[in-house]
């Protein structure tokens, strides 16, 4: 089992010459973490992204999944290994039905077809797709098709989840259901990354943030930490969460803590009032 | 400025033999001149529909069955098709690509201004200042399609602005946008509203943008205006809000919460608002 679950070292890549996106990006994340990567419109998430499943490759430099080094490897290949959640739906859906959309990934791990049968069923069951399970993807609203590529990744069940900006365009019951899966993956062992501009969900959810500015992992930490580098938030265009953002004016009162959720800043609220009654 | 009466509108149904839904069904809305009305709702609620229908699309463009009347400015969008309303309403796509096809971003900017036939001075005025106001000074000569995602939404937002409507329609503002960004829209959209009084009615999902900007909020459910009032009357009515698929600012979630532990009764729904609320407090 190698150290390091997912691995860039020294990586560059542009889609236009003279142009790179990712200047030497270097980072190593164990397995079983729950890291955010964030950074500004046009910072090139999704280009990193895209390097930890192979439809990108490192043009300098060097990626290993799982120890492995991805230019050794197709995509069909990593798919076992990486579930990878594109922005849109558009982008990741292609079968004429939601059944088949659900089922394409277990097929193509070679299981016998009826434990493609179990895991689509299972999948579709989590989603609440039973009812549209005969429909072409594409009458459905946009809410319902990200729950489909959530049921194709539910059901490869990979160790790793690449996951970019998974709550975009969601509703509030979507977003829940969403990250409520997310946190049930971490549960149980899997190694997540997702990219998002949802700072609330960076400092509720993740365990370490990547922070990517000017093709170069800028700063890398507990949510916690990055929070405070004011400097640095400024220059990647990042604004903490308003419970953090409070957490900090209420600290020269005693409080203690830092705020990362509304339910964790009410616990310290409601303890320096004990406090200091 | 907005009447909304008795509507309900079905796009055209997919096959013959199925009847299409009702995707709006019995709204009723009025919008006051000057006002900045947040649309808020579940996904498939209906609010790119009321969108589309405040701009005359639909059912214009889309077809479909309409009944009951939208009346923009005086005007029957049945009787006063998406030209006849151009002059009056400005419509921001939920995709920036839908309305970009210029080849430069400052060409992009100009186009509506050209086709209002305003004098080339006034369009060059206008097009600097939207360009200054939303981040895009560095990119004018640039082509919308090798603009980052953040970049296209602004650069719609900017077409659309500089027309200075009396009404804007604008589904998604902050969607796809980085918090900087965002903020940025947000400063663009409180400026110009002043100094034009124009209307807003934006279709938003981020509780914190609408709890600091809108004067008023609607909460589309099954079609219709399912709850209406003030952010800070809706806010703080979590149950109802989740019911209704509506995210709420994590100050008002704050709020609630301490009420019940502390016995307080908070309202604040801003960061500045929950600093001085608990400073007397603690103070």
């Amino acid at each position: 089992m190698a150290e390091w679950i997912l691995e860039a070292s020294e990586l560059w890549f542009g889609y236009e010459e003279h142009q790179p996106i990712l200047r030497g990006v270097t980072l190593r994340v164990p397995a079983g973490q729950f890291v955010a990567l964030v950074g500004a419109n046009g910072s090139g998430k999704t280009t990193l992204l895209k390097q930890f499943n192979g439809l990108l490759r490192p043009q300098r430099g060097q990626v290993r999944v799982a120890g492995q080094d991805v230019a050794q490897r197709s995509v069909g290949e990593m798919a076992r290994q990486v579930g990878y959640l594109f922005q849109h739906p558009e982008q990741q859906i292609f079968s004429p039905t939601v059944w088949q959309e659900v089922a394409f990934g277990p097929r193509n791990l070679g299981l016998p077809s009826s434990e493609v049968e179990d895991r689509v069923r299972e999948a579709l069951a989590r989603f609440g797709l039973n009812g549209v399970a005969r429909l072409p993807p594409a009458v459905l609203g946009y809410g319902v098709r990200r729950r489909v590529t959530l049921a194709s990744l539910a059901a490869m069940d990979p160790p790793i989840l690449v996951l970019d900006e998974p709550t975009v365009g969601l509703d509030d019951a979507g977003l829940r259901e969403t990250m409520a899966w997310i946190g049930e993956r971490h549960a149980v062992g899997r190694t997540i990354v997702f990219a998002t501009h949802e700072m609330d969900l960076v400092a509720e959810y993740a365990e370490r943030v990547l922070v990517l500015h000017e093709g170069q992992i800028a700063a890398d930490g507990p949510p916690a930490d990055l929070f405070r580098q004011k400097e640095l938030l400024s220059r990647a265009s990042l604004i903490p969460p308003p419970v953090v953002l409070l957490a900090e004016a209420l600290r020269p009162y005693g409080l203690q803590g830092e705020g990362l959720s509304v339910d964790a800043l009410c616990d310290e609220v409601v303890a320096l009032v004990e406090r200091r009654s | 400025m907005v009447v909304v009466e008795g509507v309900r509108f079905a796009y055209p149904p997919l096959s013959p033999e199925v009847p299409a839904p009702w995707v709006i069904d019995g709204l009723e809305l009025t919008v006051r001149a000057g006002e900045w009305l947040a649309v808020m709702g579940a996904s498939d609620s209906g609010k790119t529909t009321l969108c589309l229908l405040l701009a005359g699309l639909a059912p214009h463009l889309t077809g479909g069955e309409m009944t009951g009347r939208v009346v923009i400015a005086g005007r029957d969008t049945r009787h006063h098709p998406p030209p006849a309303l151009a002059d009056t309403v400005g419509l921001l796509f939920q995709e920036p690509e839908a309305q970009l096809f210029n080849p430069t971003v400052e060409a992009e900017v100009a186009w509506g201004l050209e086709n209002l036939g305003l004098p080339p001075a006034e369009i060059r005025a206008r097009v600097d200042e939207m360009l200054a106001l939303l981040g895009l000074d560095l990119v004018r000569y640039r082509a919308p399609g090798q603009l980052s995602g953040g970049e296209k939404k602004r650069l719609a937002i900017a077409a659309v602005l500089a027309m200075r409507p009396a009404l804007l329609v604008l589904d998604e503002p902050m969607g796809g946008l980085d918090p900087a960004g965002r903020a940025q829209v947000l400063a663009a959209l409180s400026d110009l509203r002043h100094r034009d009084s124009a209307t807003i009615v934006m279709t938003e999902s981020d509780p914190e943008a609408v709890a600091l900007f809108a004067d008023r909020m609607v909460v589309l459910g099954e079609g219709r205006v399912a709850l209406a009032g003030k952010p800070r009357d809706l806010f703080l009515q979590l149950d109802r809000l989740s019911a209704l698929g509506v995210a709420t600012p994590q100050m008002a979630r704050l709020a609630t919460a301490l009420n019940r532990r502390l016995g307080t009764d908070f309202d604040f729904l801003t960061v500045d608002e929950a600093k001085t609320a608990l400073g007397e407090c603690l103070g």
